[in-house]
């Protein structure tokens, strides 16, 4: 998933920004997203001999659209910057921010209840602001993005087990 | 020796309704306990009151570990006032101390007199005594009051039974939500009273120094902004709206400024607000995160966090030094945290994680000599809090899997616990004397 996934990516840098632009006066995500999957399976299955380059674009737009389906990041235990894995995700949602100026999200970091609680704060905020650079530095406007953070204030999952653990060190990306 | 009692307060368990009451757990006493018999205090007939003084006097002498107190069935008299005090019966039971009284209460009235006096049975002497007189409402006050002069004439320190606590209760609301309250109750986490009740997170209440108001964060309107609210009218005003984040706020001595940390101007860092002029000055200026300020005794120096090095440690500056003439404190630790110095201005209380494992620990560095003392054996140990007689600290920590409130004497020897009997319960306050 994840190698498929790097390769289209390249390809298909030119087409997202494309798509996203066509998409952002669309109100209805949701059915949107539905209606393109559904296109998707039908034309893979159906016809094999279409037009490749709008087969591609499809492939992207879902591509896109899972990426940006994707709104929480875990991170490594007393670590504040994203995992190099959630690279590629992240860039989807910085490109959707800086295709559609209108939009805008909040940043919510958060951390595990380990450590003290005013370090905590800071550290949750020191994670969002990681994500927050990154969306800037590929294209998003610092004015469309407000940041804050929980700290472990709000733990995803309760208990005090490593599982529980690496769900609450974590960013959310809140649309507003 | 520990002393394993599990000691529920009977009264309190009386009243189990809506809020979570927390109740007092002896885990840990002193190996050589000064015994003392506390005597019912008789009643004159008729009165039926919702309270045992004499017994929250035996509670409170039991919490703190240096006392044991004599069981009711070991009493060969009982007297209740100086004429029926013979010392022989209480040095034939070895007991050092003896306390007596009576409560008198005219038919109809809301008030009540409570008579006591304190006897040294080794000396035979009296060495206190008193009528106190209040509502039937005050009671728990009266036997708090009467066991602050006990502690006093025994040790020689002040008793801190009749201060309050402040602490956090988070409780789950359904999926995906919780309630967080703040409250205040007795030391003895008896009275539990909410002064804030939110559906957004509350955090690091801080006492006023004369005990009327606290400071706190809120993340009321979404973010984390400081507020100060009177206790008594709950009356209360946001005192800070910087971009990003405003935490911790914590009082100078005279009660005049207001220690916080804001991220402002780009990273966390310590400011100190001026509650009369309004004017901020900014203390600390370095791109890591700086943050849990306290104020030394004097008034002179803020003691604060900074992971500037990389992991968290403990530095302080003085106030109008310049941003970089900082002094480390720790470097003996992993991670330090959450420091504040006790009354004598050399021992450090602070949050310590002593290697690379995830163990937190309350801790006391001596600056002078550097020496440490771990107090705690649990692990996930913070938010230290010291009584207002300097004897003993709550902090918070974790027991089966809940949020609860564990208390220790500075020499460790001591140690009590507030369970909680719902939802999480946090980062405690201990006030300040209160009059």
């Amino acid at each position: 998933m994840g190698k498929q996934r790097n390769q289209c990516f390249k390809v298909g840098l030119f087409v997202i920004s494309l798509f996203v632009l066509g998409a952002c006066s669309s109100t209805s995500e949701m059915e949107d997203e539905s209606a393109n999957t559904e296109s998707a399976a039908s034309s893979s299955s159906s016809s094999s001999s279409g037009a490749g380059s709008s087969n591609q674009l499809t492939q992207e737009q879902i591509r896109a659209q899972n990426a940006l389906r994707q709104t929480v990041f875990y991170f490594d235990f007393d670590v504040a910057e994203f995992k190099p894995a959630d690279r590629e995700t992240l860039t989807y949602h910085a490109r959707d921010l800086a295709a559609n100026s209108g939009k805008r999200i909040r940043l919510e970091g958060h951390a595990d209840e380990r450590g003290t609680r005013e370090y905590n704060l800071a550290l949750g905020e020191r994670r969002a602001n990681g994500i927050l650079n990154y969306f800037i530095v590929n294209g998003a406007s610092r004015s469309q993005i407000e940041v804050v953070s929980y700290g472990e204030e709000r733990p995803e999952q309760s208990g005090q087990s490593e599982q529980a653990y690496s769900r609450n060190r974590r960013v959310e990306v809140v649309a507003q | 020796m520990k002393l394993r009692l599990t000691f529920l307060l009977a009264l309190m368990l009386a009243q189990v309704d809506a809020r979570a009451e927390l109740s007092i757990q002896i885990t840990q006493g002193v190996d050589n306990p000064i015994p003392i018999a506390v005597v019912p205090f008789s009643m004159n007939s008729g009165i039926v009151l919702s309270e045992d003084v004499s017994q929250i006097v035996r509670n409170d002498l039991e919490q703190v570990g240096e006392f044991r107190t004599l069981p009711l069935s070991n009493m060969i008299s009982l007297p209740d006032e100086e004429q029926e005090v013979f010392y022989r019966d209480w040095r034939i039971l070895a007991q050092d101390y003896l306390l007596v009284g009576k409560i008198n209460q005219e038919p109809g009235s809301q008030l009540v007199q409570v008579q006591y006096e304190f006897f040294d049975v080794n000396r035979e002497i009296k060495l206190a005594g008193e009528v106190l007189t209040g509502s039937v409402t005050q009671l728990r006050d009266i036997g708090h009051t009467i066991s602050n002069v006990v502690f006093e004439q025994v040790t020689s320190v002040p008793g801190a039974f009749t201060s309050q606590l402040l602490y956090i209760v988070s409780e789950d609301a359904g999926p995906g939500s919780s309630l967080f309250r703040l409250e205040k109750s007795d030391y003895d986490g008896a009275r539990p009273q909410v002064l804030l009740e939110s559906g957004e997170p509350i955090m690091s209440p801080s006492w006023s120094p004369n005990g009327q108001d606290v400071a706190y964060v809120s993340f009321e309107t979404g973010l984390p902004r400081i507020y100060i609210q009177n206790i008594a009218s709950g009356q209360r005003r946001q005192i800070t709206n910087y971009p990003n984040i405003n935490s911790s706020p914590v009082w100078s001595p005279d009660g005049n400024k207001l220690a916080m940390v804001l991220s402002k101007d780009g990273s966390p860092d310590i400011y100190v607000q001026d509650l009369i002029s309004n004017q901020l000055i900014r203390v600390t200026d370095h791109p890591a995160i700086d943050t849990e300020p306290s104020w030394t005794p004097d008034g002179q120096f803020i003691v604060f966090m900074s992971d500037r090095t990389g992991q968290p440690q403990i530095y302080q500056i003085a106030l109008g030094a310049n941003s970089y003439d900082v002094e480390r404190l720790t470097y003996d630790c992993f991670q330090c945290a959450k420091a504040r110095f006790l009354p004598d201005g050399v021992n450090l209380v602070h949050v310590r994680r002593e290697t690379r494992q995830a163990l937190y620990k309350i801790a006391i560095l001596n600056i002078e000599t550097l020496r440490v003392i771990t107090l705690t054996d649990t692990s996930l140990d913070e938010s230290p809090s010291l009584a207002p007689n300097g004897s003993m600290i709550i902090y918070a920590t974790k027991f089966n899997g809940k949020g609860v409130l564990d208390a220790v004497s500075i020499d460790g020897r001591v140690k009590f616990r507030l369970p909680s009997t719902q939802g999480d319960v946090r980062e405690p306050s201990w006030s300040p004397f209160l009059n």
